[in-house]
């Protein structure tokens, strides 16, 4: 074949294109790539804008992360440190399952360690450790319209983003007030970014908002159902919508982890028995490991603790 | 670095282990061979091969063994398969009025030039199980075949047209590019061509839900089946530099030309409308509600008021593909914890206000 | 005249993992604006297009990106390396463009007449590659925006003449506006079209950055 688009890609020659199961590095081919990569750099360019783009078919199901898995793939290189978390921790079976994929197809490091890692994929949490310059956030997204349950159109969504009219969403967030005395969003709590777009943080608690101000790190928002990217730069204004006389506030835990006696950081609930015994631990289970290790004990490890002594 | 990991990844592995395991099944028994598959389970390979949007029957036949039968597992394999395929370019257009037809039948019209061919069908079978097939050792006769080179045979939807009752054919620019939403991003409102790719790719059932929707009075379109036409067409593809068209081989397809009643409006005169469904392999049920949806989706097209889910485009195209609905539906049984402990916490703090309004309600029950 | 070798030669070494390194800095640098990228690459364009200028091409230029070329660079042997190794259609028209480049010296045209993004689709815009002579020798000037926790410093030397007073410009239509990049040889700067900019008063050095 000669025609004239049949030349591949630079690059794509190593794929073995006609074989079955063969890859690119880091899976995607590199016209996917450069998309992704145009897009990213669109989103960095208008804080919290959500860029379209013609996400892939990824061998993993959407809904799983692919627009995270894509991110991560277009900008991932060899000399890079991957972390993948799931609710916080690295050894759920679908971060597993993130992190050997690129394990396979990238050949990457990886950690568990957030301050070791340059990215960091994430599934509903941002880590404790403070993310530091150089770092990169991959947030997967599912509904990355904040607007979306109060306008299913996105038609309607993108003209009030466009006219800037974000009534709705105050409305809304009023109307909780008015029924529950308080506003009853507690995780994808909406924020608004470089005081401009409205902007879905993904379905992280709202206890993890307050990271995402000014933050030290890039963050890069991946959709791939919906196939939207979005970004928030470094040192940029992400504030949580609120009202003068319902300030936002955080979750506030009135316990320490039961493992690492971490006060401020976000919890678990775990069952313990059916009779309602229930212990709270760290959600972050990198943060609560390191704390662990560096001597800090929380009030069920120093039970255990006692229980092994006592049996000895 | 190896990172050691606490359980996940043995689970995984062995959770794997005993999938492929289920999907062998009894060792006593021949594995299934591609070839049989292809053979013998023809449509399942024909549906996976249209929703995948992939036009290979050995590789739709081995993602239905490996997803055990599941045909949206199986599409989904396909479909990620196919992304990483390189792109050569966009065949020319196929020329379905050259089909050698297998089946072609018109609800329009009792008898037309190229007559009524049944063809390999369903219909009329009466749906009783039939005990022979539980020991296939009888011979199966050979088909009746018609002496002759097939022929063309010439579109129902063209007799129409001759006479000016039908609008006509798709009309599009010169200049125009057919769209690849696997390859752009969706934005509606959406020209024709990338919604009849939306449905080609869309689920059987939704569509056929959809379709049926339109005919019990949910943005009712009058259709007739102008035709339905299955069989083998060509694929050509041009090559400029040498100036050439090279064939890339057959494929078969079924084509739904759906011909619906219009009673003109201020702009246009009455006349009969299209509606129109195209699919790989043979698929009657897919390609007809195709067409039923397709007509439904042009509504607004026709000056008519969009009232009824089948008419609503961005509610038809963004929830008919089954990859996309099967993830998100089934990502609910990933972990949510945290997001749910977030919820426990305001509902037991929510309790909390709420209860003495619910003692104070007890009490004045009670005295009354 | 189009010399063969030009054409063919000067890419990438390693396409995949080479433009995975240039895209990785310019995503840093367009997240930091004010942060001096250095392309390490062994890849020599055509002159008079730049060695990082060059290596953003080749990071994201392609098939479904028409490419602007100033009058001088259409003339260089510029577009014929970029047909080859990126494939990518030539334009005349400034607001097709999804990126357009120039050399030292070009004149810039009013930016207005790129593509600048509609209110709804804003991310519909060109990004303008400039070449200048330097990043650090020239104008100082402050930036501030996204990106930079108080102010940032660049001093580009030969900006074209009326460069603040459209970037000016550019910044009220945000969230539409163009986006541009400054090259000068190996190094690039990024200016998202958030970046504000003022020119440092002469006696100031120009902060450091972040």
């Amino acid at each position: 074949m000669s025609a004239p688009d049949t030349r591949p890609a630079p690059g794509q020659d190593s794929a073995g294109e006609t074989e079955l199961a063969a890859y690119n590095f880091a899976y995607l081919d590199e016209q996917t790539k450069r998309m992704i990569r145009r897009a990213i750099l669109k989103a960095i360019a208008i804080p919290g804008y959500q860029v379209p783009f013609a996400s892939r078919e990824m061998p993993m199901p959407y809904g799983w992360g692919t627009g995270g898995v894509q991110v991560t793939a277009a900008i991932i290189g060899p000399e890079d440190v991957l972390k993948v978390i799931d609710q916080g921790a690295d050894d759920t079976t679908n971060a597993v399952s993130i992190r050997a994929f690129f394990q396979k197809v990238a050949a990457v490091r990886a950690t568990t360690h957030t301050a070791d890692a340059t990215i960091i994929q994430t599934r509903h949490r941002i880590p404790e450790h403070t993310l530091q310059e150089g770092q990169v956030l991959v947030y997967q997204v599912p509904i990355p319209e904040p607007l979306r349950f109060l306008e299913p159109r996105e038609t309607e969504t993108r003209k009030m983003h466009a006219l800037e009219e974000y009534g709705l969403m105050h409305v809304k967030l009023y109307e909780d007030i008015a029924r529950h005395g308080r506003i009853a969003t507690t995780y994808a709590y909406p924020v608004k970014v470089h005081g401009r777009y409205v902007m879905d943080p993904s379905p992280t608690p709202k206890f993890d908002n307050p990271k995402m101000h000014r933050s030290e790190a890039l963050q890069l928002f991946g959709a791939g159902r919906e196939k939207r990217i979005y970004a928030v730069p470094p040192h940029t204004d992400v504030v949580s919508l609120d009202f003068e006389d319902h300030p936002f506030e955080v979750q506030q835990f009135d316990r320490p982890c039961a493992l690492c006696g971490a006060t401020h950081v976000y919890l678990d609930e775990v069952v313990l028995d059916d009779r309602g015994g229930r212990m709270f631990v760290c959600s972050d289970t990198d943060y609560c490991e390191t704390r662990q290790a560096e001597g800090h004990v929380g009030e069920m490890l120093a039970t255990t603790a006692t229980d092994r002594e006592a049996a000895e | 670095m190896y990172v050691a990991v606490k359980g996940g990844e043995k689970a995984i592995a062995n959770a794997h282990r005993l999938l492929a395991d289920r999907r062998r099944g009894d060792r006593s028994l021949p594995g299934l061979t591609i070839a049989q598959i292809i053979a013998q389970l023809g449509l399942a390979v024909d549906r996976v091969m249209a929703e995948a949007s992939l036009y290979d029957p050995s590789l739709a036949a081995l993602a239905l063994k490996q997803a055990r039968g599941d045909m949206i597992e199986a599409i989904f394999l396909l479909r990620a398969y196919r992304t990483t395929l390189p792109r050569f370019g966009t065949s020319v257009p196929l020329e379905t009025g050259r089909m050698q037809v297998e089946r072609r039948v018109s609800a329009t019209y009792k008898d037309l030039p190229g007559g009524q061919l049944l063809g390999p069908t369903f219909d009329y079978t009466h749906r009783l199980l039939d005990p022979d097939l539980l020991d296939e050792t009888a011979d199966v006769e050979a088909p009746a075949r018609r002496a002759g080179e097939t022929e063309a045979v010439m579109r129902v939807s063209d007799i129409l047209d001759g006479e000016g009752l039908i609008e006509p054919d798709g009309e599009m620019p010169d200049d125009h590019v057919p769209g690849d939403l696997t390859r752009e991003p969706m934005e509606f409102p959406m020209p024709r061509d990338l919604r009849l790719q939306a449905l080609a790719r869309g689920d059987e059932g939704f569509l056929l839900a959809l379709g049926y929707s339109t005919q019990r009075g949910y943005g009712r379109t009058h259709p007739f089946v102008g035709e339905i036409r299955m069989g083998l067409v060509e694929v050509e593809f041009e090559v400029p530099e040498l100036g050439l068209t090279l064939s890339l081989g057959e494929i078969r397809i079924t084509e739904c030309q759906m011909v619906n009643q219009f009673k003109g409006s201020a702009k246009a005169p009455p006349q009969f409308t299209r509606g129109y469904g195209l699919v790989f392999g043979q698929s009657e049920r897919k390609a007809m509600s195709m067409s039923l949806v397709d007509r439904a989706l042009r509504t607004s097209e026709f000056g008519e008021d969009v009232t009824a889910p089948a008419q609503d485009e961005e509610f038809v195209i963004s929830h008919c593909d089954n990859v996309q609905a099967t993830g998100f539906v089934e990502h609910l049984k990933l972990p949510h914890y945290v997001d749910f402990q977030a919820e426990l916490d305001l509902v037991r703090r929510m309790r909390a206000r709420h209860k003495p309004a619910e003692e104070t309600t007890e009490h004045e029950e009670a005295a009354e | 005249m189009l010399s063969r070798t030009e054409t063919f030669s000067g890419g990438f070494a390693d396409p995949v993992f080479d433009a995975q390194t240039a895209f990785r800095m310019l995503m840093d640098c367009m997240a930091r604006p004010g942060e001096i990228g250095e392309v390490a690459l062994s890849l020599s364009p055509p002159a008079p297009l730049g060695i990082a200028a060059g290596a953003v091409m080749l990071t994201l230029c392609d098939h479904d990106t028409p490419v602007w070329l100033s009058p001088k660079l259409s003339q260089s042997p510029v577009p014929g390396w970029l047909a080859f190794h990126g494939g990518a259609p030539v334009t005349p028209e400034r607001h097709d463009a999804r990126f357009a480049f120039f050399e030292t010296k070009a004149p810039l045209p009013a930016l207005g007449a790129f593509a600048l993004g509609t209110q709804e689709y804003p991310d519909r815009s060109t990004t303008l590659i400039i070449e200048v002579a330097s990043l650090k020798d020239g104008q100082p000037l402050l930036l501030r925006g996204p990106g930079i926790r108080d102010t940032a410093g660049i001093a580009p030397g030969g900006l074209p003449a009326d460069f603040l007073r459209q970037w000016n410009e550019n910044g009220a239509l945000f969230p539409r506006g163009v986006d541009v990049v400054l090259t000068a040889g190996r190094q690039l700067v990024a200016l998202p079209r958030t970046c504000k900019i003022t020119a440092a008063a002469v006696a100031e050095t120009p902060a450091s950055e972040g």
